[in-house]
């Protein structure tokens, strides 16, 4: 056997969803024995089958990938429920494996995953997806690229003509739920976790609670940090429009007639931004930390 | 023996994994350590709190490099954009030297994120090596290989773990980062004298040393990283220091890590094997 059939032919164990039991398929997807899969490949000892050998590495697999999801995506797990999750997770791993040398990835294709299977997020998928797609956009906020910020010099040309970026870190969403406030809400509990007082678990279970009572609500948000600390920021609908559009690379001429019913509030929105650190020059920026 | 060519000529001491439950004990008290090693992928990112909290350590201690999925004994290529992103850590850490597992993890591009371990063959050998030399042919920075826990064997291996271990880095000229609990794990996973082990390593390779703890199962034990040092791990260590030097020292600890103090603390227990040998 060469090295590339041995390691396609473990993988395609390892990455194998367990059983209910937590313990390894029993047969291969072809209807064959695992057990002698395994033996065919794997040296038993005096303690362990080839099968036990392999899946020692199959829950390995399993165990910190799910461990990886429930990480990244706790409020995804708050809405749909524990056990709901778990099979989520699972079947999403399953279809869309890591293609990334970190794990930091995982969750990257969850989005068009779950607009394609519905039926795992119930009959609250929207909200799931408002919630994946704000949760996705909290890692890109953690550790995503920051351009230096604008300066006074850079707006010295300020004039209609003037294209502006935003910072690559951000991400601007339009959600149907106020799943801001729940996310903040469990990321408070879990933060109080270690106290694990009774006031802490009832934190908790007030906030996965909410999660059935929340009602649909059209709002804009932008998922930044500042001072390396990730925010949820809540937007006026032309704000986020105004965004949008130079984030696409519009002119600020262009960009600020989309959002002409608000322009008493253009001032207010501009001098946050910058003081946000928000907008940085268009075109092939200067990458700072 | 201790500085070689394998970790960039230095004569580092012990050093302590950097963890995140360890950051702010770090920032405000400043404890004195010789090195700290970080986990090259948690760094690899465009920005934000991770490189800034390296740009911090950087300020004040020393930094080795060791990465989790490099996969040097993977079939498929090693992926080029992953070691773009490890170049650019390199020249941001200065990393004297630069270590990553003996093992595989990926194929046809999927990435299962753990140590696989390798089967012992000469083609395996080939390819490993081959995959090793072109990473520091590309990052500039001298590499070293780790051995693995294990938990299975195949029936294809042409040759002992250690026989293979030479044999790749014999072929790829690098270095090794010895993991001393890992072979005590192994040894006892596979039934082999962890001596006889340590007494085919190439001692002038041997650029640096790992100790951790582990967790035993009935039928086997697992490298979890989760405890202190037990005893035999201890002297396996002692042997191996007596055969390579005083070689650059790391403590793993990456699960129910409990304080810096402790950690450090239990990193420092390898000063006293160190000193009873340099006063032999």
């Amino acid at each position: 056997m060469r090295l590339m059939e041995l390691q396609r032919r473990m993988a395609a164990h390892v990455m194998r969803p367990l059983t209910r039991a937590e313990n390894i398929a029993p047969r291969t997807p072809d209807g064959k024995s695992m057990r002698r899969e395994a033996a065919e490949f794997i040296k038993p000892n005096d303690r362990l089958k080839s099968i036990e050998r392999l899946q020692i590495y199959n829950r390995q697999y399993w165990y910190r990938l799910l461990d990886s999801m429930y990480e990244d995506f706790p409020g995804l797990c708050a809405i749909v429920g524990q056990r709901a999750f778990h099979r989520l997770a699972t079947a999403y791993i399953a279809d869309c494996p890591s293609r990334s040398f970190t794990a930091r990835d995982l969750g990257s294709r969850l989005e068009d995953w779950l607009r394609s299977n519905p039926s795992y997020a119930s009959k609250r998928l929207d909200l799931a997806l408002d919630m994946v797609r704000l949760e996705w956009a909290h890692i890109g906020a953690w550790d995503g690229a920051a351009e230096k910020a604008l300066e006074p010099q850079d707006l010295l040309e300020l004039g209609p003509g003037l294209r502006m970026a935003l910072q690559p870190y951000i991400t601007l969403l339009k959600l149907s739920y106020p799943v801001d406030d729940l996310r903040v809400q469990l990321s408070r509990a879990e933060e109080d976790h270690g106290t694990a007082s009774n006031a802490v678990r009832a934190r908790t279970h007030r906030a996965v609670s909410r999660t059935r009572r929340l009602q649909p609500q059209e709002l804009y948000v932008a998922v930044h940090r500042v001072d390396f600390t990730v925010y949820y920021r809540r937007l006026d609908r032309e704000e986020f429009l105004l965004l949008e559009a130079l984030r696409a690379g519009r002119t600020i001429g262009s960009a600020v007639r989309i959002a002409a019913a608000a322009e008493e509030k253009l001032e207010t929105w501009f001098a946050t931004w910058a003081e946000l650190s928000w907008l940085c020059p268009h075109g092939k920026g200067r990458r700072c930390r | 023996m201790p500085a070689n060519r394998f970790n960039g000529f230095t004569e580092y001491g012990i050093g302590v994994g950097l963890r995140i439950p360890h950051y702010q004990h770090i920032f405000e008290r400043k404890p004195v350590v010789d090195w700290f090693e970080i986990i090259s992928e948690n760094f690899m990112v465009d920005g934000g709190r991770p490189l800034y909290v390296l740009a911090q350590i950087l300020e004040r201690y020393r930094v080795v490099q060791h990465g989790v999925s490099m996969y040097f004994g993977s079939a498929e290529r090693l992926n080029r954009d992953h070691l773009k992103r490890l170049k650019r850590l390199v020249q941001r850490t200065g990393t004297p030297w630069l270590t990553d597992h003996l093992c595989w993890g990926s194929v046809d591009g999927r990435y299962t994120h753990d140590l696989l371990p390798m089967p012992y063959t000469f083609e395996a050998a080939t390819i490993t090596a081959r995959k090793i030399r072109e990473a520091r042919d590309f990052l500039e920075v001298p590499i070293a290989v780790e051995n693995v826990s294990s938990y299975a064997e195949f029936h294809m291996s042409e040759m002992s773990e250690w026989e293979f271990l030479n044999e790749v880095v014999e072929r790829a000229d690098c270095g090794i980062l010895l993991d001393v609990n890992n072979i005590y794990v192994s040894s006892r996973n596979h039934n082999f004298d962890p001596f006889e082990y340590l007494r085919s390593v190439p001692p002038e390779r041997v650029a640096q040393i790992h100790i951790a703890g582990h967790s035993k199962f009935e039928k086997y034990i697992l490298d979890t990283h989760d405890h202190p040092v037990i005893d035999p791990v201890w002297k396996l260590y002692d042997f191996a220091i007596r055969r390579a030097g005083p070689t650059a020292t790391l403590l793993e600890w990456d699960d129910r890590i409990p304080s810096f103090d402790e950690v450090h603390g239990e990193a420092r227990k390898a000063e006293h094997f160190l000193t009873a040998m340099v006063g032999a």
